[in-house]
């Protein structure tokens, strides 16, 4: 049997039946990370004896009847989560021989539900990418097209669930990091509310937008695991406090009725027509669920680009200021402690992470603050404001994850402006701290994913995922598989 | 808005980074791209507006003041590069 073609909810069900044990559908998937991942480089690390041990576990403590949700279950991390013990590299010189002493309290939490881990996965370095070409040590291949990226900064975890690696991944979106590469890859990704998941143990890029969300095959799986890593935890103080619904079961929520806006500024300049097409194709399919479609305005959306790039690289060179070569990660010896300093930084991170810092270090130095700084926070409140509007008369926001299917590896690297500009429409959900679901809805005519974009409110992940998965359940592309 | 050399050069001591010759003529280029394309945001009028610097309200966060257990020292300082009798060692500060 092709086990990897099997979402996580089909691998759960035949291991609480009885019909695998998690050892052999771990041994499978790893076999199959030795025999294809060189083609693609997704992982970065496989704990495949950590891997093994914890399956025999998961199903020895099965046959003493524990009934964990998650028991046995495969899983990959992105390598900026740290898993205690386990190479956390953040795909970078810095923290290349790091071994986190603790786990994220999402891994933590993954753990306690009975979950395997198989390994890390690739990443720009910091995260700070579009493409996973920011690696310090490979870029990862899509697997639909070896000539192409799979997105990122996620892209290591989207190409892992997109190969059939493993059927479910986490990944961390600051800017469209999750959403994206799952557009690419033709996988899901949710970006939850900022606070719905905690941050604690996911390496800081930016403080305000990153969250930590689901990878996975359809939009039932996300829910699953969205289900086992939300909720309030007090090691992160902006972690929310609210309740967590059940997520599974919302999925069959009516949505007859329900509105969907559709922001005129994610249609214009810029958008593939090939990917227009789709997205279009995809509205008369909301039409005959028996939704309705109007056009919204998110006037602030020209905007979000440039106040990302000021905001994030911001908070980016504060948080990436503890890497000094003192307490982890790399030190490059220097003629006294400020050399030691700049030695260690100038060699331990790449090009990307420095053009940040310094981006950053720039609009946040003296006379300048106001003017960048300042001005980019208040252009966040204006972009924010849209979505309170549009979401007074709509529901839901759906346009494209991005404007262009995947590109070709090499075509942007040396164009930093033209990659930021590829994260246009998934900026604007962080600003705002609000849902954004990433689903396949076509494919291109030269076979790539093409992905479609629903958007909701502050802590609305029950409703978008119920639309998302109410639609897949109709095209149900998540029965295609790239050859690899 | 421009940027000359040596305020990259300024800015990159601040942040503890230094660049060759042609690592700092590139990114003085790319740096001024960057700036300029952030010049739009003066397009908006924000004089009224409060920024925001987070996503959710949230805010008097406390939590119980507990001694609760903390991670071995030896595990604390498995990553450091030097390290002596429990400690951090740094290259020399005081002259």
């Amino acid at each position: 049997m092709e086990w990897f073609k099997l979402p996580l909810t089909a691998q759960l069900e035949l291991l609480n039946k009885g019909e695998v044990t998690s050892r052999s559908l771990t041994s499978y998937l790893l076999k199959r990370i030795e025999e294809k991942d060189p083609q693609i480089k997704a992982f970065i690390t496989v704990t495949a004896e950590e891997a093994l041990r914890a399956a025999e576990e998961a199903d020895k403590s099965r046959a003493k009847k524990d009934h964990r949700p998650l028991l046995g279950l495969p899983l990959a991390i992105k390598d900026n989560i740290c898993v205690r013990g386990a190479p956390t590299t953040c795909a970078s010189k810095m923290l290349a021989h790091f071994k986190p002493p603790f786990d994220a309290t999402v891994i933590k939490k993954l753990k306690e539900a009975g979950a395997v881990f198989l390994g890390k996965t690739n990443l720009d370095e910091f995260a700070m990418g579009s493409s996973t070409e920011n690696s310090a040590f490979f870029p990862t291949r899509n697997p639909w097209d070896r000539e192409r990226v799979p997105g990122g900064s996620s892209g290591g975890s989207a190409a892992a669930v997109a190969a059939g690696f493993c059927a479910g991944a986490l990944g961390s979106d600051t800017g469209g990091s999750i959403r994206q590469p799952a557009s690419f890859c033709g996988v899901v990704g949710l970006k939850p509310t900022y606070g719905r998941v905690s941050r604690y143990g996911l390496v800081a890029f930016a403080s305000s937008l990153d969250q930590i969300g689901p990878i996975t095959r359809t939009v039932k799986d996300a829910a699953l695991l969205l289900q086992y890593i939300a909720g309030r935890d007090e090691k992160d103080s902006t972690s929310a406090p609210h309740e967590v619904p059940d997520y599974l079961s919302a999925l069959k929520m009516n949505l007859k009725g329900a509105k969907i806006g559709i922001p005129k500024e994610y249609f214009g300049e810029g958008l593939e027509d090939e990917v227009r097409a789709k997205i279009e194709e995809a509205l008369e399919i909301f039409k005959d669920m028996g939704l309705t479609v109007k056009e919204i305005t998110l006037p602030h959306t020209p905007y979000a680009v440039a106040a990302y790039y000021l905001i994030a690289p911001a908070e980016a060179s504060s948080n990436l200021a503890r890497y000094d070569g003192v307490k982890y990660g790399l030190r490059v010896e220097g003629k006294d402690l400020i050399d030691m300093y700049k030695k260690t930084r100038s060699q331990g991170f790449g090009a990307e992470v420095k053009r940040r810092i310094m981006i950053g270090t720039y609009a946040l130095s003296a006379g300048y603050y106001d003017a960048y700084y300042k001005k980019a926070s208040q252009v966040r409140t204006l972009i924010a404001q849209d979505f309170q509007e549009a979401f007074k008369e709509v529901d839901f926001i759906v346009g494209p994850v991005a404007p262009t299917p995947a590109f070709k590896l090499g075509e942007r690297v040396d164009d930093p402006l033209k990659m930021y500009l590829s994260d246009i429409y998934t900026i604007s959900v962080n600003l705002a701290g609000i849902v954004g679901l990433s689903l396949p809805c076509g494919f291109s005519k030269e076979g790539l994913p093409i992905g479609l974009q629903i958007m909701g409110p502050h802590f609305s992940e029950e409703k978008v995922l119920a639309l998302g998965h109410q639609f897949e359940e109709i095209l149900k592309l998540y029965e295609k598989y790239p050859e690899i | 808005m421009s940027i000359t050399k040596e305020e990259v050069q300024h800015v990159a001591h601040l942040a503890r980074l230094e660049f060759s010759e042609e690592e700092l003529e590139r990114f003085t280029e790319q740096l001024a791209q960057i700036l300029s394309y952030v010049e739009k945001l003066n397009e908006l009028d924000t004089s009224q507006v409060e920024p925001t610097y987070h996503a959710l309200k949230l805010t008097n966060i406390f939590r119980e003041d507990e001694v609760k257990e903390s991670i071995p020292t030896e595990e604390a300082l498995s990553n450091a590069p030097q390290r002596e009798n429990g400690f951090f060692v740094v290259p020399k500060v005081i002259k």
